[in-house]
């Protein structure tokens, strides 16, 4: 296994060591290693079913842990509640965005603004890179457009200051021209220095944005490495990704 | 298509459409009930009537809707609020009884306002121990939900059977509560007028709460998806407890309203209204206060209706209104889209 983080032997920022997790009656994720180094796009990738989303969800809180250890900054996060999570500086994209379409776009970013009023800065800069959030500011949020509210998914966990970012597959179902627009958002935020634990099916947009790699099957890590070897190895792909990815291609 | 025809066609399918049929769907009761009823005079007794009657069971409604919504609750004791808030206001307008009966407007609401208030502060409180004791156990477990909520409503009656006695307590409105206003044919009774007005005022209180502050912002968006408002760094049981106790207040002033509409109060009143609230905030869509707002106006209104026109049918209608309405809307009047 070749190691993604070799430039930096800083600790990373988040590392999952035997992370298991049950929903229900079901073992889904049954001893994750993932180790997520500071100031980096870590792509996470693996086909349907794989447990994506559940490491996701494990790391917020939304799902416990029921073995196995992670750590944010070097403090435990097992057991810690989701919304203090949150306020030790992880910021969640989930899957299906969460966007609360009863409220506005700005009623949707004021409470993503948890500690007071929003940073004009930061909200210039996603106004210039999603100048739909603008546009539809004062708008219910249900009626935005899917791409529109993966823009305000991601506009969302941006808005407040905080140390890791996490997003789930955010070009599901979306037109070209958004995937694009997207993708130079997070090129953008990682040339702010964002570290990034993302979920991707586009491997077009994953190789575009990601630094290191991990792909998970049947709720296990089964390869690490660097985005750009895993990209310039057809059979590698092949045999980790098999045909779900060629179909996102 | 251009952004803006998209936001109009989105919205009509979403709550400004349901909004406008429910609107014509109380239009239409009233136009039809007007054709049934043939005088007009009567007709708007009966309408006052209803509306007064909507407005308290909104305001006993509106918080267990948002108990639902938020953390998917279910709550059978709220009855139990009622009757405590009707008891604790009752003693309190006994005590102030020369208040009660003088022959001034304002000393008299001043009575009724001050039983309303301490009703309202002491089911505020006795619903914060009665969620932290027996809901929060249940969290996330529908059947004991119920059961062990049913068995807080029973607890409650007897409790309040110990302190009040097993009796039925009369309790006359205040002087100049009494009787009506008439304007030629039309009789209107004083005390439905100040149910409508007390029930306007909390509708838009309420509404300028969850649409202009962040704390009503958060429970309409934990009302979506509580999830979000968790990873987002809001607990939500916190809002949930918030909402819990103003539920309760409300409940408690809902049921100091209809004593004093009954002119009697029994332990057993919360129970009997709670067959109106259930049906409210069913037609209403769970978790949606406008859309409570709306079920409460077609239920009080068919209500009085029915009750003038053919007596024995009286409940029964609200029933039959729920059952129409659920056929057509499954989801009620005005559903939460569920994020998750
Ligand atoms: N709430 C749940 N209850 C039961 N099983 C679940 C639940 N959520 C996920 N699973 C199961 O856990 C496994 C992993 O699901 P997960 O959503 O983490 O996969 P994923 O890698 O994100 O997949 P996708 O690419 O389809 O999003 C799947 O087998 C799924 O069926
Ligand atoms: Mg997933």
């Amino acid at each position: 296994m070749s190691d993604g983080n070799s430039p930096m032997q800083r600790p990373p920022l988040l590392s999952l060591s035997g992370v298991h997790t049950h929903i229900g009656q079901y073992h889904i994720l049954q001893g994750v290693d993932l180790d997520i180094p500071e100031g980096q796009l870590t792509m996470l990738l693996g086909r349907n079913g794989a447990g994506k989303t559940t490491t996701m969800r494990t790391i917020m809180g939304l799902w416990q842990a029921s073995r196995g250890e992670i750590r944010f900054g070097g403090e435990p996060l097992n057991g810690v509640a989701t919304p203090d999570i949150a306020r030790r500086g992880i910021s969640y994209v989930p899957e299906n965005m969460g966007i609360f379409g009863a409220l506005t776009v700005q009623e949707n970013m004021h409470l993503a603004a948890r500690s007071g009023p929003m940073d004009t800065a930061r909200l210039d800069w996603l106004f210039e890179v999603f100048p739909a959030l603008k546009k539809f500011w004062k708008s219910p949020a249900g009626s935005l457009s899917g791409g529109q509210k993966q823009m305000l998914a991601i506009a969302r966990a941006v808005i407040e200051p905080s140390r890791l970012l996490l997003i789930d597959e955010p070009t599901k179902g979306l037109a070209p021209a958004i995937v694009s627009a997207l993708t130079s958002a997070i090129l953008q935020l990682k040339s702010f220095g964002a570290t990034i634990l993302m979920v991707e099916q586009n491997f077009a947009m994953a190789r575009a944005v990601g630094d290191t790699v991990a792909v998970m099957d049947d709720g296990r890590i089964v390869h690490r490495g660097l985005m750009a070897d895993l990209a310039a190895d057809k059979a590698l792909q092949e045999r980790l990704l098999g045909l779900s990815m060629d179909m996102h291609q | 298509m251009s952004g803006s025809l998209q936001t109009v066609l989105a919205r009509l399918r979403g709550g400004d459409g349901a909004r406008r049929s429910g609107l014509l769907l109380i239009a239409a009761l009233m136009l039809l009930a007007l054709a049934g009823v043939g005088s007009v005079p009567t007709w708007i007794t009966l309408t006052l009537a209803g509306l007064a009657m909507g407005m308290m069971v909104f305001i006993m409604a509106s918080g267990l809707t948002l108990v639902f919504g938020l953390m998917d609750v279910l709550n059978f004791g709220h009855g139990a609020f009622i009757s405590l808030g009707a008891f604790v206001g009752v003693s309190v307008m006994a005590a102030l009884g020369p208040w009660m009966e003088s022959a001034s407007l304002a000393v008299n609401l001043a009575a009724v306002l001050a039983g309303a208030i301490i009703g309202m502060v002491v089911t505020g409180l006795f619903g914060y121990v009665f969620e932290r004791l027996v809901v929060m156990p249940v969290y996330g477990n529908h059947l004991k939900q119920i059961l062990i909520t049913m068995g807080g409503l029973i607890v409650v009656e007897q409790l309040i059977y110990v302190v009040w006695g097993p009796d039925a307590i009369p309790i006359p409105r205040p002087e100049t509560l009494k009787g009506a206003l008439t304007f030629g044919d039309v009789v209107l009774e004083k005390y439905r007028l100040l149910a409508v007005a007390v029930g306007l005022t909390i509708f838009a209180v309420m509404t300028g709460v969850l649409t202009r502050t962040k704390i009503g912002l958060l429970v309409r968006a934990g009302v979506e998806n509580s999830e979000m408002v968790e990873s987002l760094g809001y607990p939500i049981t916190r809002l949930f407890i918030a909402v819990f106790i103003a539920g309760s207040a409300l409940a408690g002033l809902g049921g100091v309203m209809w004593g004093l509409y009954e002119e009697v109060i029994t332990a057993h009143m919360g129970m009997s209204v709670m067959v109106m609230v259930f049906i409210v905030v069913i037609i209403g869509g769970l978790g949606s206060v406008e859309g409570c707002f709306l079920g409460a106006l077609l239920v009080g209104l068919m209500n009085n209706y029915v009750a003038y026109l053919a007596p024995k049918m009286a409940l029964g209608s609200s029933i039959l209104l729920m059952v129409a309405i659920l056929m057509w809307r499954p989801e009620g009047l005005l559903p939460v889209a569920k994020g998750r």
